[in-house]
C-alpha cells in the first residue's frame, strides 16, 4: 500500500511552472528519495504535501484518501533552510515546536528528555540557542522533527552541517524509525546516503518527474554492461566476439579486467570463457552509482 | 492548545520576560514620579538651614515689617557694623539689605547684597512686605489731606487688601444642559500627552513586529513554523501577542504611576509640606489654585477618554503593525526595508505633526480631516477627545479605520504568507499586489 501518493499535481508561480504534473508513490514503511537539481521542484512538492502551499490542481492522497487539515499533524518535516529563535532557550524551543505539533505540554517533555539524552544533549537543555554549534543546532531541529512520532517524515538535505559521527547517528535515527514502521522522505544532493537509505526514489529535473522506482532495480536498468576480473597474473589478451576490453590495470600481482558484454550474451557465458582461460580472483558486475545516474539523467535531457 | 494560542503566547511570554522589558516597566513610573518629586525636594533641602539676613535700615521705617520666618532670619544692625558684617557674607550672614531712604518717595533705594544670586522667595517675601508697607504710608499721607475723609480711606484700605483676584473659568455646555467647569489648559495637556502617548507605541510596538517577522525570515525560523502553523496564525499571533505586551506596559505604567504620585504625596501631605509645594508652585507658573487643578482634572471625562484611547490605539496599532510585517515579509535585507518603510513613515510623522497643530485648533479643518483619514485618525483624535468632540465625528472616524485595519491586515496576511517563503531578489509593489491574488 502507498502510504503516500500524489497525482497530477500541477503548481504555477507566475511565468515559472515549478511542477508539472507530478505523480509520485511512496511505500509505507520505507525510505524514499526525493531527488533533483536545485530548482527543479523538490520543495514546492515537499510544500504541497506538507500543505504548506495548495497545488493548482491535482491532488495529494495520504493512505489512499485526500490530505487533510488534520494529516499536517502526523507530518515531521524538517526543510532545508532552518532555524530556530536565537534567544529562546533550547529546551523551551523544542518543547514550544512539540506543542505546536499537537503535544501535550506534559507528554512533550517527556520525550524530549529521552530524544536529548539519546543525542547526548540533555546539559544544553536550558542554554541558549545561540549558544550552540551548528551541528547542536541540527540535533535540536531533528528532534523537533520527529518529537511528535508522527507515521510519515520529511527530511530535506538532514545531514548538512553535520560532523561524520553526528551524520552516523542522524543516519541510524533514520534507519530505526524506518523499522518502527515510519515512512520517511528524503531530499538531498548526497549521493552515497542515496544508495545507503533509499528503498525508492523519484529524480525531479525541470518541474517533471524524470524516473521512478526502486533504487537497485533502476541502478539494474541502467547498467551499462560492465564487469571486473580480478586475475593472477600480468597478461590478458582473451579475445571474443562475447565482449569487449575498456581497461587493463596491473595491480600487485594481479591484474584488473573491465570489459563490456554483448547484450545477448549471458553472464553465465562469459564467466565461462573467463574462468576456463584464467585464474580468476574475484569477479563483479559493475552497478551504476546513483550519482552516475543522477548526472547522466539530468544532462541528458 | 491550539496553535494561534500558542504563537501568541510565546511571542507575550518572551518578550515580558525580558530584562529589558521589566527594567523599562518599572524604571518609566519611578522616573516620572522622581522627576516631579526630587526638584522640589531638593529646593526644600537648600533651605533647611535658617539664613540670616541683617538689615540696615537709615529711615528706620520699615525693619519692623521684615518679620522673620523658619527660612529666613531679619537682624536689625547699624549703618556703622554694615562693614563689619560685609566681611562675614558667605559665612554667618546670608545677606546685608540696605534702605538708605524713604521707599514711598525713592522707591529703588533698597538693596541687598548677596554673595549668591538672592532666590527669588526672599526676593519676593521682601518685596511684598515693604510694598504693603510702602501702600500703608501713601495712604496715611493721603488722610492727612484735608480733602479727603477718612470713610474713603478706609474703604480703599479695604478695597486693596481683599485686591481684584480675577480668574477665568472656562465652562462646557453639556449635553445635559448643565454647564461644567472645564479647563483649556489641562484639555491641552492631556490631549497632547495621549497622542504622543498613542504615537509612541505605534511605532514602539509596529516597529516591534517588524523586528520579529524580519528575524523570523532571516534566521529561517519560519520554515520550521510554516509546517505546523499557518503563516496568517503566525502574523495575527505575532501581532496579538506584541500588542498584548503594550496594553501590558500601559496598564503597569498608569498603574505604578499613580501609586507612586499617591504614595509619595502622602508622606509629603504635611501642612508645611503643602505650603512649600505651593510656594514652589507659584514660582514657577503664577499663582495656581490647588483645588483648580484638581477640579479641571476630575472635570475630564477620563472613562471616554482612556477607552477612547483603547480603542484607537487598537486600531491604529493593528493597522501599522500589519503593514509593518507585510514589509518585512516581503522583504530580505534590512536595506531594502527602509526603501519600502519611507512612505509609512512619512505618514505617521505627519500624522503626529498634525496631532501637535491641532492642540491649538481642536476642531480645525486639518484638526477634522486628519481625525477621519484612518492612517492619521488615531494619533490626531487623542487630541480632540478632551476638548470634546460630536460623537458622529468619533463613530465615523471609528468605522474608516476599522474598516480600513481589516481590508489592510488581510491584504498584509497575503503579502506576509507568499513573501515570508521568498527570498533573493527584491519583490516590486506589482509583484506584492500579483501575491494578494494566489490563492
Amino acid at each position: 500500500m502507498f502510504y503516500l501518493e500524489t497525482r497530477n499535481v500541477i503548481k504555477q508561480y507566475a511565468e515559472h511552472r515549478a511542477l508539472d504534473g507530478v505523480s509520485i508513490q511512496v511505500p509505507q514503511g520505507t525510505v524514499f528519495g526525493l531527488l533533483g537539481p536545485n530548482g527543479a521542484g523538490k520543495t514546492t512538492l515537499i510544500r504541497i504535501i506538507t500543505r504548506i502551499t495548495a497545488p493548482d490542481t491535482g491532488e495529494v492522497l495520504i493512505k489512499d484518501r485526500p490530505s487533510t487539515k488534520e494529516d499536517v499533524y502526523n507530518i515531521g518535516y524538517l526543510p532545508e533552510e532552518r532555524g530556530l529563535y536565537k534567544k529562546m532557550k533550547v529546551g523551551e524551543q523544542a518543547l514550544y515546536l512539540a506543542q505546536l505539533r499537537g503535544m501535550k505540554k506534559e507528554k512533550a517533555y517527556r520525550e524530549l528528555m529521552i530524544w536529548f539524552k539519546r543525542f547526548e544533549i540533555s546539559d544544553w537543555y536550558n542554554r541558549k540557542v545561540e549558544e550552540l554549534s551548528k551541528g547542536m543546532q541540527q540535533k535540536v531541529q531533528f528532534i523537533s522533527t520527529v518529537i511528535h512520532n508522527p507515521d510519515l517524515l520529511i527530511f530535506d538535505e538532514p545531514f548538512s552541517g553535520f560532523d561524520p559521527v553526528n551524520a552516523e547517528i542522524v543516519k541510524n535515527e533514520m534507519l530505526r524509525l524506518k523499522d518502527e514502521g515510519k515512512t520517511i522522505i528524503l531530499s538531498t544532493h548526497n549521493m552515497e546516503s542515496v544508495e545507503a537509505l533509499c528503498d525508492n526514489i523519484a529524480l525531479i529535473n525541470k518541474s517533471r518527474v524524470v524516473l521512478q522506482g526502486n533504487v537497485f532495480d533502476i541502478r539494474k536498468d541502467n547498467q551499462p554492461n560492465t564487469y571486473k576480473f580480478r586475475l593472477t597474473g600480468n597478461k590478458f589478451d582473451l579475445e571474443d566476439q562475447a565482449f569487449t576490453i575498456l581497461s587493463k590495470e596491473p595491480y600487485h600481482e594481479y591484474i584488473d579486467v573491465r570489459v563490456k558484454k554483448q547484450e545477448n550474451i549471458d553472464n553465465k557465458y562469459l564467466a565461462k570463457l573467463i574462468f576456463d582461460n584464467y585464474d580468476v580472483v574475484s569477479f563483479e558486475e559493475e552497478l551504476p552509482t546513483m550519482n552516475d545516474i543522477f548526472i547522466k539523467t539530468v544532462t541528458s535531457k | 492548545m491550539n496553535t494561534l494560542a500558542l504563537v501568541i503566547e510565546r511571542e507575550y511570554i518572551s518578550r515580558v520576560k525580558k530584562r529589558s522589558f521589566i527594567i523599562l516597566t518599572i524604571a518609566m513610573p519611578v522616573l516620572l514620579v522622581l522627576l516631579a518629586f526630587v526638584p522640589m525636594w531638593l529646593s526644600q533641602l537648600n533651605d533647611s538651614g535658617v539664613k540670616n539676613i541683617a538689615i540696615v535700615d537709615k529711615t528706620g521705617l520699615y525693619a519692623s515689617e521684615l518679620k522673620s520666618t523658619e527660612t529666613y532670619n531679619f537682624q536689625v544692625i547699624t549703618a556703622a557694623q554694615e562693614d563689619d558684617y560685609k566681611k562675614q557674607i558667605g559665612g554667618d550672614i546670608y545677606g546685608i539689605l540696605t534702605i538708605s531712604n524713604d521707599l514711598s518717595k525713592y522707591p529703588n533705594s533698597v538693596n541687598l547684597l548677596s554673595e549668591k544670586q538672592a532666590p527669588a522667595s526672599l526676593q519676593s517675601l521682601i518685596q511684598n512686605a515693604l510694598n504693603e508697607k510702602v501702600t500703608q504710608q501713601n495712604l496715611d499721607n493721603l488722610s492727612t489731606q484735608s480733602n479727603v475723609s477718612d470713610q474713603s480711606i478706609k474703604e480703599v484700605r479695604s478695597i486693596i487688601e481683599k485686591g481684584g483676584n480675577v480668574t477665568v473659568s472656562t465652562l462646557k455646555w453639556g449635553k445635559d444642559e448643565k454647564a461644567s467647569k472645564t479647563s483649556t489648559e489641562m484639555a491641552t495637556i492631556v490631549g497632547g500627552a495621549f497622542t504622543m502617548l498613542i504615537y509612541m507605541f505605534i511605532l514602539m510596538y509596529g516597529g516591534m513586529v517588524m523586528q520579529a517577522v524580519q528575524e523570523e525570515k532571516k534566521s529561517r525560523v519560519v520554515e520550521v513554523m510554516v509546517s505546523s502553523v499557518k503563516p496568517v496564525d503566525l502574523l495575527i499571533g505575532k501581532i496579538v501577542g506584541v500588542g498584548l505586551v503594550g496594553i501590558t506596559q500601559l496598564v503597569i505604567w498608569t498603574v505604578l504611576t499613580l501609586v507612586l504620585f499617591l504614595g509619595v504625596s502622602f508622606v509629603y501631605n504635611t501642612p508645611e509640606q503643602a505650603q512649600l509645594m505651593a510656594q514652589a508652585g507659584s514660582m514657577g507658573m503664577g499663582d495656581i489654585d490647588v483645588n483648580n487643578i484638581m477640579e479641571s482634572i476630575v472635570s475630564l471625562n477620563w472613562v471616554e477618554i482612556i477607552i477612547y484611547f483603547f480603542v484607537f490605539f487598537i486600531g491604529g496599532y493593528i493597522l501599522y503593525a500589519s503593514l509593518f510585517a507585510a514589509i518585512a515579509a516581503a522583504v530580505d535585507s534590512e536595506e531594502d526595508t527602509n526603501q519600502f518603510m519611507m512612505p509609512i513613515t512619512i505618514l505617521i510623522v505627519f500624522a503626529f505633526f498634525a496631532g501637535i497643530y491641532s492642540i491649538d485648533n481642536p476642531d480645525g479643518p486639518l484638526a477634522f480631516w486628519t481625525s477621519l483619514f484612518p492612517f492619521t485618525a488615531p494619533i490626531v483624535m487623542m487630541v480632540r477627545i478632551p476638548f470634546g468632540i460630536p460623537f458622529w465625528q468619533l463613530l465615523l472616524s471609528l468605522v474608516l479605520l476599522y474598516g480600513t485595519f481589516i481590508l489592510v491586515s488581510i491584504a498584509a496576511a497575503k503579502i506576509y504568507r507568499v513573501g515570508i517563503l521568498m527570498y533573493g531578489k527584491k519583490p516590486t509593489f506589482k509583484e506584492m499586489m500579483k501575491w494578494m491574488k494566489y490563492s
